[in-house]
C-alpha cells in the first residue's frame, strides 16, 4: 500500500487493541491508557486494523479491568494525582467490547463494498474510532437512492439511508410514546417523496402528517404537502377538523356500510369486545343478506327490535346484542353512510396511479382506534389487491410493474397482533413483501403486540427508545449480535436517537435523527420536488 | 556508577555502603567526648582515616559498548582493580531513557530492594528534562513488572513522590 494513500485516507483516533474475543460474542479491546473511558459510548463505530483486512464493528459495551484482583481490595491511593496517573491504564485499564459487522478487504478498503464479518482481526490489531470516511464507504454518500436521516453519535458524517432497497420490504419505526417515532417517520415520508423511492398512502390517525404536525413541546412543523405541493393529496375523513385547522384537503372519504366486509369486523373483535361467535354472526348475515346487511343491522335501534332480529335471523339473542353493541356506535361516525357518494379506494387509486402520494387524515377520529383500524383495514384491501391484479396483470403482458407503494398504519399492533395477522391484510402485506410492490411502514410503540412472522418479515426496523422488556426482545428477534444491540438500544436517548438495523443499512447503526423544523432543513429536505410517476400504461381497467 | 575504560563500561546501581575497621576483630569505639564537631573527632585522632575503610556495593544493571547501551548483564565481570567512576547527569539520563532496567531491581534479592528502586528512580529523575513524565512513565512501568502485588506497588509509588 502506497504512503500516499495511506496518507489521503484519514484515519479514526486510536482506542487501543484486541485483547480477546470470538465472532459471536464479540471482541474485546483493551483500551489505550491515554483515552478515558468516560469518553466512550456504547452505539458508536470502530474500525479494526488486520493484517490483510479491515473490520468495521459496533461498540456494545464499556467495562473496566484491573491486572489483579487484589487491586480491588487493596485500590491504590488515587487521591494523590501522581498514583492515580500512574495506574490508569495499566493496573487498571478500560475495556471495550465491539462488534465486528463488516469486513473488506485491503486495509483501506478503498475498491471493494465491504461484506459482513466471517471473523474476527488477530490478537493486538489497533483499534480506532471510524473516520468520517468509513462511514461514507459503509453508508454511501448523499445521492439519488440514499437519502441522509441522521448522523452517527459524536459524528458529523451523514448516515444515508438506501431508499430503493428499503421499499422493497415492509420497514417497522418503534419506539415508546415521545420517543420521536412520528418525527423520524415524517423525515422517512419525506425522504421516500424526495427520492421518488415509492408512492405513498398514509392512515395519518393524528393528522401529523399532511398539511403540518406538532413538535414535542410545542409549535409546528411542515407536513409533506407544504414540502412537495403537487405531489401530495390530503383525504380527509373529517372535513371539519381539518377545516378548523386550515387544512385544504383535495377529497372527503365515506365509507358506506356496503363496503364493509365481515373479515373488517372480525380483526375488530379485540377492540370493540365482541364475542367470537358475534363475529362469526356477521359473516353469516352477509351470506344471507348479502351487502345490505349492515345497514339493515345498525338500523335497528330498540331492544324488540334487535330481539325480533335475532329471531328472524335464528341467531342467539345475546349474540345479536352484542355484535350490535360494539357496531353501533362505530357505525355513528360520520364518515360512515349507508351509501357512499363516491367509491373512495377508487379515488386514491386515481391518485395513486399519477403518482401521487395520498395522506388520510382522521380528524378527530384519530383516537377511535375501531375506526382507525376499520378504514386502514378496508381500504388497503381493496387497494392491495388492485395492486395485486395490476402486477399480474403487468407481469402477464411483459409491462412495467407499479411504482412500489408504501402504506403507513400507526398503532401497528391492533392489526398485526398474533390473534388478527392472519385475516388482516397487513398480516398478508407483510408477508408477501414486494410481490406486488406493496409494502407496509408499520409504527408501533408495542411491538411486543405484533404477530412474531410479521416482525420477522420486516425488512429493516427502525427503532428509538425501548425500554419494556417485552418490547426489546421483539424487536431484536432474529438478530445477529441481539444481546449486543440490546444495550445499545436500551441505553438510547429519549429523543432524537435511533437505531436503524436491517436490509436497508449494511451493519446497524445508532442515529442523532437529522434536524427538521429549522428553514434550512426545509430547503435541504424540499428539494428535488418532481414530477408526477408518468403512466406508461392505463393498467387500472 | 560506571568501571571499565571506554571499551566495555558497565554500569550499576549502589545498593549498599558501609564503613568499618580495617580489622575485622576490632569494632570501633565511640569517641569525641568533649568534642564540638565531629570535625574535630577527626583532627585530634588523624589515624582514623587510615583505619576506618568505607565498602560499598553495587547492582550491575546493563553496560556500554560502542556508545550503545544495553540493559541486561554483561558478557564479562568488572577486572580487579577497575577504577569506578559515578556517571555524570547527562550519562545517568541517557540510561534512563529505557526503563528496562527497573525489572533487575525488581527482581534482584538485595535487602530492602524496593528502598533502592525508588531512590534510583527519584535520583535518575533529577537527570531528566521532565521530571514528572518520567516518574509516570516510571511509574507505569512498575505497575506492569508489579502488578499482582499492589501493595509492593503502592508502597514505592508512594516513596516516588518528591
Amino acid at each position: 500500500m502506497s504512503e500516499e494513500i495511506l496518507n489521503a485516507y484519514e484515519q479514526g483516533k486510536r482506542l487501543g487493541i484486541v485483547v480477546e474475543g470470538s465472532l459471536s460474542q464479540g471482541v474485546e479491546v483493551k483500551l489505550d491508557p491515554e483515552i478515558s473511558v468516560e469518553d466512550m459510548a456504547v452505539g458508536r463505530y470502530v474500525t479494526i486494523d488486520g493484517k490483510n483486512r479491515r473490520f468495521f464493528g459496533i461498540l456494545t459495551d464499556v467495562s473496566l479491568g484491573a491486572i489483579d484482583r487484589s487491586l480491588s481490595i487493596t485500590p491504590p491511593d488515587v487521591s494523590d494525582p501522581f498514583i492515580a496517573k500512574v495506574v490508569s491504564g495499566t493496573s487498571v485499564y478500560g475495556k471495550l467490547h465491539v462488534l465486528p459487522m463488516l469486513a473488506v478487504a485491503g486495509i483501506l478498503g478503498i475498491d471493494e463494498k465491504p461484506q459482513p464479518a466471517k471473523t474476527v482481526p488477530p490478537h493486538f490489531s489497533t483499534v480506532r474510532t471510524a473516520s468520517d470516511e468509513d462511514i461514507a464507504l459503509i453508508f454511501g454518500r448523499e445521492d439519488e437512492h440514499h437519502f441522509y436521516v441522521g448522523n452517527p453519535l459524536d459524528m458529523e458524517t451523514k448516515v444515508c439511508l438506501n431508499l430503493a432497497e428499503l421499499v422493497k420490504r415492509s420497514n417497522g419505526v418503534f419506539g415508546k410514546s415521545g420517543t420521536g417515532k412520528t418525527f423520524l417517520t415524517r423525515i422517512l415520508l419525506v425522504g421516500m417523496l424526495q427520492k421518488n423511492a415509492a408512492t405513498n398512502l398514509i392512515f395519518d390517525m393524528h393528522n401529523e402528517y399532511g398539511w403540518e404536525g406538532t413538535k414535542e413541546g410545542g409549535g409546528k412543523v411542515k407536513g409533506l404537502k407544504q414540502h412537495f405541493s403537487s405531489q401530495v393529496a390530503v383525504f380527509t375523513l373529517d372535513e371539519e377538523s381539518s377545516r378548523r385547522r386550515g387544512v385544504s384537503t383535495d377529497f372527503v372519504v365515506e365509507i358506506g356500510y356496503d363496503e364493509i366486509e365481515p373479515e373488517d369486523i372480525e380483526i375488530l373483535r379485540d377492540t370493540l369486545k365482541l364475542t367470537e361467535r358475534a363475529a362469526q354472526a356477521a359473516y353469516r348475515f352477509r351470506r344471507r343478506l348479502g351487502g345490505s346487511w349492515l345497514e339493515k343491522f345498525v338500523n335497528e335501534e330498540s331492544r324488540d327490535e334487535i330481539n325480533a332480529l335475532a329471531k328472524e335471523w335464528d341467531e342467539h339473542e345475546a349474540t345479536i346484542a352484542n355484535l350490535h353493541r360494539g357496531l353501533e356506535g362505530l357505525m355513528r361516525l360520520p364518515f360512515f353512510k349507508p351509501k357512499a357518494r363516491e367509491d373512495s379506494v377508487r379515488r386514491i387509486l386515481e391518485y395513486l396511479d399519477r403518482g401521487l402520494n395520498v395522506v388520510l387524515e382522521f380528524g378527530r377520529y384519530g383516537d377511535n382506534i375501531a375506526a382507525y383500524v376499520l378504514v386502514a383495514n378496508l381500504l388497503s384491501r381493496r387497494i392491495h389487491q388492485r395492486y395485486r391484479e395490476r402486477t399480474e396483470r403487468s407481469l402477464g403482458e411483459g409491462a412495467q410493474k407499479p411504482h412500489p407503494l408504501v402504506i403507513t398504519i400507526e398503532e401497528a399492533h391492533k392489526f398485526l397482533n398474533p390473534a388478527v395477522a392472519s385475516q388482516t391484510i397487513f398480516g398478508t402485506i407483510a408477508r408477501e413483501m414486494r410481490k406486488y410492490n406493496v409494502t407496509l411502514l408499520i409504527i408501533d410503540q408495542r411491538p411486543s403486540g405484533i404477530d412474531e412472522e410479521v416482525m420477522s418479515q420486516l425488512g429493516t426496523k427502525i427503532t428509538c427508545l425501548l425500554e419494556n422488556e417485552k418490547d426489546i426482545d421483539a424487536v431484536l428477534a432474529g438478530v445477529s449480535g441481539r444481546s449486543e444491540l440490546r444495550s445499545v438500544l436500551a441505553k438510547l436517548e429519549p429523543q432524537q436517537q435511533a437505531l436503524i438495523f436491517g436490509h436497508a443499512v449494511p451493519m446497524p447503526v445508532v442515529i442523532r435523527t437529522r434536524e427538521y423544523g429549522s428553514a434550512e432543513s426545509y430547503r435541504e429536505l424540499g428539494r428535488g420536488e418532481k414530477r408526477g410517476v408518468t403512466k406508461d400504461k392505463d393498467l387500472w381497467e | 556508577m560506571k568501571t571499565g575504560e571506554g571499551e566495555l563500561d558497565i554500569l550499576a546501581i549502589v545498593h549498599n555502603a558501609s564503613t568499618r575497621s580495617i580489622d575485622p576483630t576490632r569494632r570501633p569505639i565511640a569517641r569525641g567526648e568533649g568534642e564540638l564537631s565531629e570535625e574535630d573527632v577527626f583532627a585530634r585522632n588523624p589515624q582514623l582515616e587510615k583505619l576506618l575503610r568505607t565498602e560499598f556495593q553495587a547492582l550491575v544493571v546493563g553496560y556500554v559498548r560502542d556508545g550503545a547501551h544495553r540493559f541486561y548483564l554483561p558478557p564479562r565481570p568488572a577486572r580487579l582493580h577497575a577504577f569506578v567512576y559515578l556517571c555524570e547527569p547527562e550519562e545517568i539520563q541517557e540510561f534512563s531513557r529505557s526503563l528496562d532496567f527497573l525489572s533487575i531491581l525488581t527482581t534482584s534479592r538485595i535487602a530492602s530492594g524496593d528502598e533502592l528502586v525508588s531512590a534510583c528512580l527519584r535520583l535518575a529523575s533529577e537527570a531528566q528534562p521532565d521530571k514528572e513524565a518520567f516518574l509516570v512513565t516510571a511509574g507505569k512501568e512498575l505497575s506492569l513488572l508489579l502488578g499482582r502485588e499492589p501493595q509492593r506497588l503502592n508502597a514505592i509509588l508512594r516513596r516516588l513522590r518528591t
